[in-house]
């Protein structure tokens, strides 16, 4: 069978254009590649030297100041293998302070790259060595963990080939980084959140919208109104100031990866975003997930999967027909979108979807889930309360301090879930009626059996707070800048941590240094291993934890300005009191 | 003094119906304990260590140490904390020194960064019967997310010259709840001559519905008093597409003849604007304003030959940064 292969002479022409002004990419971002192999532009070895610079980074006609590692944006691809050693020489060229952290990596925590936590940065003209050992194998990524660097293109993706054989077998393979960018300094960003919590939203509800019978009834509006929530916040920074990025291109330059019809081919996606969480997907092609968070998972075949800010996933693709496929990466409020293409042939252009309809915001979403009911209280249903759904007798508990004693009142938790669900089988924000298969965290079961599976000797809930309209962010109603005090676990013991989202917009929380299993079944021998979870708004989520690796750790939402308005803790893991 | 304590009254007494309904919510959110109570783990609110399976030694400085429901229900005890640890485990590594500064940054940037903001609310020609007009209204803020320092203004004038009245406040704001600051400081007059000092203490936030609020109340250094009250409510009619109606009451706590304020319900004024946001900082916008004063206020206006009611046509434009 032959198909006429679309070669798109203007697509070629802009991208071309574009490219000259982005400058340089890395191998392996550089559209029509072949895919990962042995290759001038990937750093490998023992000895790997990155240089932190700055340049100028342009697409789809915005371009401006960006960071960059050996002259790039996305940086060098890093492929190591699993029971190297490696010293990476870090040199800083900017006129700040910068730093790497090795996300996902399990390394001595001197060596894990958060400032004032973990070591004290990169002063400017100074070279930092990192050295440690490659314990683990899988999709990992790099970025800075100073001064909102990230948000300037200074990410980049690690590969680590296991020390046997792999079980993902694929004959071809491809870096899929997502990101977001913006032309406007990140701290610009973050001061018009501070000024107006909703700057970057024009996908409100409107009176033109009410006339035209679009989003929620009057009477949904004024219960909303009444409460001061917006449905539609659903992302604080959005397409009207961010390009969506794969590797670095937009969907103007299509950045392109080749395949030859047949091949199974692995794409390791990694979502390097600030601040995008994204639906991905390819249309025509269903995807087997065979990795999360550089973790193995049983291959499990989907259509769609919501991919939170610093997690990664690894699918198998087997593309049959020699035609191009669109590797769709959407912006979880739909303010925007970026096509890849995966084709035979470069200039293949694969059809760019419609936006789908912007999501509204639930009561399950502000942790009023009825059905919860059952889960949070012991399956008693109080039968006293007005069977009737009136939302004035929801509004009444949007913020109930008996729902909380342990989190302080105050300006900075306008919202606490009454009655959050566990939601690790939802389907994400916005994809809850789509009509194909879509990922939920229950899905995902562990390949290699977990090495701890003990019963947690206690357990700790974290509440995550907020106040949007403010645009304070917190755990437990607390910043870091109060002077919260560190979460403490003692070395090896077994915690089991619930992650209560108390803000209607989901958090993909990590934690430095660890993996934890992720609580999606009643066998704790499979249940995923991650350093990552995104939080579906007003739900909670329930992980194991050993505390095994000796140190302090950054713990934290990875909506980067979350971190930065001190959604943040430091962990300490030390000796216990017995044995210290 | 004790015209400041019955101005204080009044604006508590204006104020109330706003902030007694905010909070209502939160008072009747008590009234559904009964329903907790219902639950076999229900956390009574006054001790957060009830209605658990294992008794936990209370930690008060462990944040974490008081479970409650209702999460992981499902028999992992609440267990005890290690303590927090008084060491850093990087110092062991890196110059303590060194670290301390990293991590004093590292702390700021979490949470403790300054922000600010600049905002001319109104900038507006007053086209009305008579000489027309001008106006300004604006505010800003610089400061954390509870302590900030703002200022405002307000003022209006003739176009041929006369400038009616001028005021700046410089005030101390502090966040006292999700939605509500409490804002005190001082306010001076330029014009109306002759000039006034006054003290203020008042509330403003966002009311529920959306309504922005305001509330102050003024002591002057001559022993006058009056309250002033401003709600506005942002209308979207499409993304950039605002209808913006206002309205200002102010109420004086006895006779000021120099400044032509008669006691009691002295001026209400109300607007209706509408604007384009060609960018969220900027917006041209026309509209309509109309102001009254009643009373002796109004008496005095008459005495002094102007109308006690005045509208216009208003265009301007509202910017900030």
């Amino acid at each position: 069978m032959t198909t006429p292969i679309a070669l798109d002479r203007r697509t070629l022409i802009k991208s071309a254009a574009a490219l000259s002004l982005a400058g340089a990419f890395p191998a392996w971002a550089q559209s029509g590649t072949p895919g990962l192999r042995p290759a001038p532009g990937v750093l490998s070895g023992d000895r790997i030297a990155l240089t932190v610079g700055e340049s100028h980074f342009g697409t789809g006609g915005r371009s401006a100041h960006a960071i960059t590692i050996n002259g790039t944006v996305p940086a060098p691809l890093i492929r190591l293998k699993e029971g190297q050693r490696v010293q990476l020489a870090v040199t800083n060229s900017l006129k700040e302070d910068t730093s790497i952290h090795w996300h996902g990596l399990i390394v001595p925590f001197q060596m894990d790259g958060v400032p004032g936590v973990s070591f004290p940065g990169i002063r400017p003209g100074e070279t930092f060595t990192y050295d440690f050992p490659i314990r683990q194998s899988g999709t990992y990524w790099y970025h800075s963990h100073s001064g909102m660097q990230e948000a300037m293109g200074h990410y980049g993706p690690i590969v680590i080939d296991p020390a046997g054989v792999d079980p993902v077998q694929a004959t071809r393979e491809h870096v899929i980084v997502l990101a977001d960018w913006s032309p406007v300094h990140p701290h610009v960003l973050l001061k018009r959140l501070k000024q107006m919590g909703g700057y970057h939203n024009f996908q409100r509800q409107t009176l033109a919208g009410l006339l035209a019978g679009k989003d929620q009834p009057l009477r949904d509006r004024m219960d909303w109104g009444k409460m001061r929530m917006d449905p539609t916040d659903i992302s604080d920074v959005t397409g009207s100031t961010y390009s969506f990025l794969i590797n670095g291109h937009g969907t103007p330059e299509n950045w392109t990866g080749l395949f030859t019809p047949g091949e199974r081919v692995r794409l390791r996606i990694i979502n390097a975003s600030a601040m995008t969480n994204f639906n991905v997907r390819l249309p025509g092609l269903p995807m087997t997930v065979v990795q999360c968070d550089g973790q193995h998972v049983q291959p499990v075949e989907t259509d769609e999967f919501q991919i939170g800010i610093a997690e990664t996933y690894d699918v198998i693709v087997q593309p049959t027909e020699a035609k191009a496929y669109g590797l769709i990466a959407e912006a979880i409020d739909r303010s925007g979108q970026v096509r890849a293409t995966l084709a035979p042939q470069i200039g293949m252009v694969a059809p760019i979807p419609d936006l789908r309809q912007r999501p509204l915001l639930t009561m399950k979403d502000m942790g009023m889930d009825m059905a919860g009911m059952d889960m949070g209280q012991g399956g008693v249903i109080d039968l006293s309360q007005p069977a009737n759904d009136s939302m004035s007798g929801h509004s009444m508990k949007m913020l109930d301090p008996s729902a909380a004693p342990e989190v302080p009142m105050g300006p900075g938790v306008a919202t606490l879930s009454s009655m959050p669900a566990d939601r690790t089988a939802d389907r994400p924000t916005g994809l809850e009626d789509v009509d194909h298969r879509v990922l939920t965290y229950a899905d995902l079961r562990s390949l290699e059996p977990n090495q701890d599976i003990r019963t947690p000797t206690r357990s700790l809930d974290i509440h995550l707070t907020a106040n949007m309209e403010r645009y304070m962010w917190s755990f437990d109603g607390v910043k870091l800048s109060d002077g919260a005090d560190p979460i403490a676990f003692r070395h090896n013991e077994r915690v089991r941590i619930t992650l209560i989202n108390d803000t209607m917009m989901p958090h993909p929380i990590h934690i430095h240094g660890h993996f934890f299993q992720l609580l999606t079944g009643d066998d704790p021998t499979h249940n995923p291993r991650k350093h990552t979870v995104n939080v579906l708004p007003g739900g909670k989520i329930s992980f194991d934890l050993t505390a095994d690796a000796l140190g302090d750790w950054a713990f934290h939402c990875h909506m980067l300005m979350h971190m930065h308005t001190g959604m943040m803790r430091v962990v300490t893991v030390r000796p216990a009191e017995d044995a210290a | 003094m004790k015209r400041l304590l019955a101005a204080a009254a009044l604006l508590v007494g204006i104020a109330t119906p706003a902030i007694a309904q905010d909070h209502g919510q939160m008072d009747h959110s008590v009234h559904q304990m009964p329903q907790a109570e219902a639950a076999p783990t229900a956390a009574e609110p006054v001790d957060p260590h009830a209605g658990h399976s294992v008794p936990a030694p209370a930690e008060p400085v462990n944040p974490h140490a008081g479970h409650t429901m209702p999460a992981s229900d499902d028999g992992v005890p609440k267990g005890v904390a290690p303590p927090v640890p008084t060491d850093r485990a990087a110092e062991a590594f890196y110059d303590p020194a060194t670290m301390a500064r990293a991590r004093a940054a590292m702390l700021k940037e979490s949470g403790g960064m300054t922000f600010s903001k600049l905002m001319l609310d109104r900038l507006e020609y007053r086209a009305q019967k008579g000489a027309d007009g001008y106006a300004w209204e604006g505010e800003g803020w610089i400061g954390g997310d509870i302590n900030r320092l703002a200022i405002k203004s307000e003022g209006e004038g003739d176009v041929d010259g006369l400038l009616e009245s001028a005021e700046l406040q410089a005030l101390y704001s502090r966040a006292i709840d999700p939605w509500w600051n409490l804002v005190a400081g001082v306010r001076q007059d330029f014009r109306p001559q002759p000039q006034r000092t006054y003290a203020t203490i008042g509330i403003e936030g966002l009311a529920p519905y959306w309504f922005e609020l305001e509330a102050q109340a003024f002591l002057s250094d001559k022993g006058d008093a009056h309250v002033r009250v401003e709600g506005s409510y942002d209308q979207r009619i499409t993304q950039r597409l605002v209808l913006q109606p206002a309205a200002e009451v102010n109420i004086a706590a006895q006779d000021v003849p120099e400044l032509g304020i008669g006691s009691g319900l002295s001026t209400i004024e109300l607007g209706l604007r509408l604007r384009y946001e060609l960018a969220r900082e900027f917006a041209p916008y026309v509209g309509v304003h109309w102001e009254r004063s009643f009373g002796d206020t109004a008496r005095y206006a008459r005495a002094a030959g102007e109308g006690a009611s005045a509208t216009s046509l208003v265009m301007g434009i509202r910017f900030w940064f």
